[in-house]
């Protein structure tokens, strides 16, 4: 497709640790078209922070092992050099973090910051620069422009150090945006005013965005396609409305039914048994099998053989032995409301 | 009601701002709680919800005389604890303990299980029949542990367990009344869902009372009886689950229950939303007359002149606030219903 802005293959990223080889994300895919949102969703410890940083470069090191493909507008980022890729970094891809007062640098005004974010890469005067991001705070909601680019991060509340880090991504009007857990740290009244504000600049400026959360509810919100991810790889990549209603992996099922709904009824929650695996020496077999309450269905191979992610739909793909019959005894597909 | 456990009257706690290097002066005191009242029954939860600094986990530390509150008066079980000494409270702490948001900072890590959940019986004196280690093995299987990590340490356990080590530590000697402090939102969603669970049996098993903080509406609309929510040091409408999300009154209520993303594409997509304006004030400089007037959609002069008391507008349904059939008649409410159901 023309209009993919980034593509990844293959991708893996292990760690050396004085414990042993930590395979922090193993043989993921993934790509996102101008203007879509990709969700990806896991509990913390599933590779889906890491992934992204390695996607925008920010993972380097003699510890470090990346492998695989990563296609940005065209260019393949893996093995480029860090000169190459910080030239794209901040322009035409940027990221923004899940705490805004760590990802601020403590003793600039805000104005210093985003006026740097602009003149790395663009020739444009202090004056114009400031312009700009006078602007730029004003798109982002903020109500007095003049005294938030005068402040110090430590000034501002949670929500307006949030809209800052939105600024100051968006400031060059990136193709590519990552967002990792952007509004985990906010309170719910402030998180719908910047999920709300991420989805508008979305519309205006056409940006993909790779929303790394593991709120279910706000992947159901933003997100046009979804992908899993447990023990470090995706295992269920699919349309959002696919990945709630017609979910086809065991985990992803546990997943929906742990979380409380605001509007669903009294019934015990049906929590996942057991908790996350350790990614050194992952065993043979499926990385969820010692979870899995569905695993006797199948017998030997959850735990000898691991599986591939295979297609069970139209752009639908599960890592799972169950046969297709199986998933859908078990779980039929809820009929779209 | 006469089978309250704890009872709550005009609870207020200020923290004194001081400026100066030299000479430490008074410039101005934060309300963290402003007039709080309310009461949670035998066996009961109570959700105290609210977004951060609205002065929930205040509530909670006051409440369990962990800080002394500025005025106001605290009953438990009959007994006004307020001004209570230490030495006085010592016997009633086996009938009040806390679970905390951390669980990786409220546990010690140069003890080992087993000391930690033998504590309350040594503090207390509290010789139990069979000893204490068999007896705290008991507990640690009751709570999903295995017995056999008495003698490890917490450092060896993940989030989850070490929650279930501090569950184990609160309900050792089966107390009337736990205050949870955020006791599942540093965990992830399926072993959020786990300990939810372990909580809720083990209200039914010993008949326990919860005062349940969280900011989280969807948890707390899970393990709730009834619910209280506050804001900026003051509880804005308290009335049973139900009521709650189906017939609240507040507009700020409403304002939290429509932020709350809900995980169904189709039923999220439709909804329609309030998205409140501005942040929360501070609370060291609360707005005069309603504290929720400079965000408030139905803001009026008399909210910004007069400060609505919190009254029983249904039995058993408080409200704070001077336009509660306005609430009715908005398009949130009529939009609300398919959120709702």
């Amino acid at each position: 497709m023309s209009n993919q802005i980034l593509s990844v293959e293959n991708l893996s990223v292990s760690f050396k640790t004085e414990d042993g080889i930590v395979r922090a994300v193993s043989g993921l895919s993934y790509s996102v078209s101008a203007g879509k949102t990709l969700a990806v969703v896991g509990e913390s410890g599933s590779g889906k922070s890491v992934s992204s940083l390695a996607v925008m470069g920010l993972l380097s090191g003699s510890k470090v092992n990346i492998t695989g493909e990563v296609h940005f507008d065209g260019k393949q980022l893996i093995g480029a050099s860090p000169e190459e890729v910080r030239a794209l970094r901040g322009e035409d891809m940027a990221m923004i973090f899940q705490d805004p007062l760590s990802a601020l640098h403590p003793f600039y005004r805000i104005s210093a910051q985003l006026i740097e974010a602009v003149q790395v890469h663009r020739n444009l005067s202090n004056d114009e620069a400031e312009k700009l991001a006078g602007k730029m705070l004003d798109r982002v909601g903020i109500p007095s422009v003049d005294r938030v680019l005068r402040a110090y991060p430590h000034e501002l509340s949670g929500g307006m150090r949030q809209r800052v880090m939105i600024a100051m991504a968006l400031i060059n009007e990136p193709k590519l945006l990552i967002a990792d857990e952007p509004t985990t740290a906010l309170d719910v009244t402030v998180q719908a005013q910047i999920l709300e504000l991420l989805r508008n600049l979305q519309n205006d400026f056409n940006t993909a965005i790779v929303l790394i959360t593991h709120d279910l509810g706000v992947v159901a919100d933003m997100s046009d396609e979804v992908i899993v991810m447990y023990g470090g790889s995706a295992v269920e990549h699919a349309p959002v409305r696919e990945l709630f209603y017609s979910p086809q992996m065991p985990y992803t099922w546990g997943l929906l039914d742990s979380i409380p709904q605001i509007s669903g009824t009294d019934d015990r929650l049906e929590p996942i048994p057991g908790s996350p695996p350790s990614l050194i020496n992952v065993p043979a077999g499926c990385v969820f099998a010692p979870r899995c309450i569905h695993k006797s269905e199948v017998g030997e191979r959850c735990s000898t053989e691991y599986p591939e992610l295979l297609s069970v739909g139209v752009d639908h793909q599960a890592r799972c032995h169950l046969s297709t019959q199986q998933r859908n005894s078990i779980r039929p597909a809820k009929a779209s409301p | 009601m006469s089978n309250h456990i704890i009872k709550v009257t005009g609870l207020t706690k200020h923290f004194p701002i001081s400026a100066g290097i030299f000479r430490q002066r008074q410039t101005g005191v934060v309300r963290a709680l402003d007039g709080v009242s309310f009461e949670v029954n035998a066996g009961e939860t109570l959700g105290l919800v609210g977004e951060s600094g609205c002065g929930k986990s205040t509530a909670g530390r006051t409440i369990m005389r962990l800080v002394d509150s500025t005025s106001g008066t605290i009953e438990f079980d009959g007994q006004d604890i307020t001004h209570l000494t230490k030495r006085e409270l010592k016997p009633l702490r086996r009938d009040m303990q806390m679970i905390f948001q951390d669980p990786f900072s409220s546990l010690n890590p140069r003890q080992t299980i087993g000391d930690i959940v033998s504590a309350p019986f040594r503090v207390q004196g509290i010789k139990p029949q069979g000893g204490v280690q068999k007896t705290v093995q008991e507990i640690l299987q009751r709570v999903g542990l295995n017995p056999e990590h008495y003698n490890r340490y917490p450092g060896d356990f993940s989030g989850g367990q070490r929650q279930r080590i501090g569950i184990a530590r609160a309900i050792a000697l089966q107390p009337k009344l736990i205050v949870c402090d955020e006791p599942v939102s540093a965990l992830d969603v399926s072993i959020q869902a786990q300990v939810l669970n372990l909580l809720e049996d083990i209200q039914q098993e010993f008949g326990i009372a919860y005062l349940f903080i969280a900011h989280d509406l969807s948890v707390v609309r899970h393990i709730s009886d009834r619910v209280a929510v506050m804001y900026l040091g003051k509880i804005m409408e308290l009335t049973g689950k139900q009521e709650l999300y189906t017939g609240a009154l507040h507009p700020y209520t409403h304002a939290l229950m429509s932020a709350v993303p809900i995980a169904d594409p189709d039923k999220e997509r439709s909804r329609e939303r309030i998205i409140l304006k501005g942040d929360l004030p501070s609370p060291s400089n609360p707005p005069s007359g309603c504290v929720f007037s400079t965000r408030c959609p139905k803001r009026t002069d008399l909210c910004v002149q007069t400060v609505p008391e919190l009254r029983e507008i249904k039995p058993g349904h408080f409200l704070a606030c001077h336009y509660p059939e306005a609430a009715s008649t908005t398009a949130h409410r009529a939009s609300g219903t398919d959120f709702l159901n």
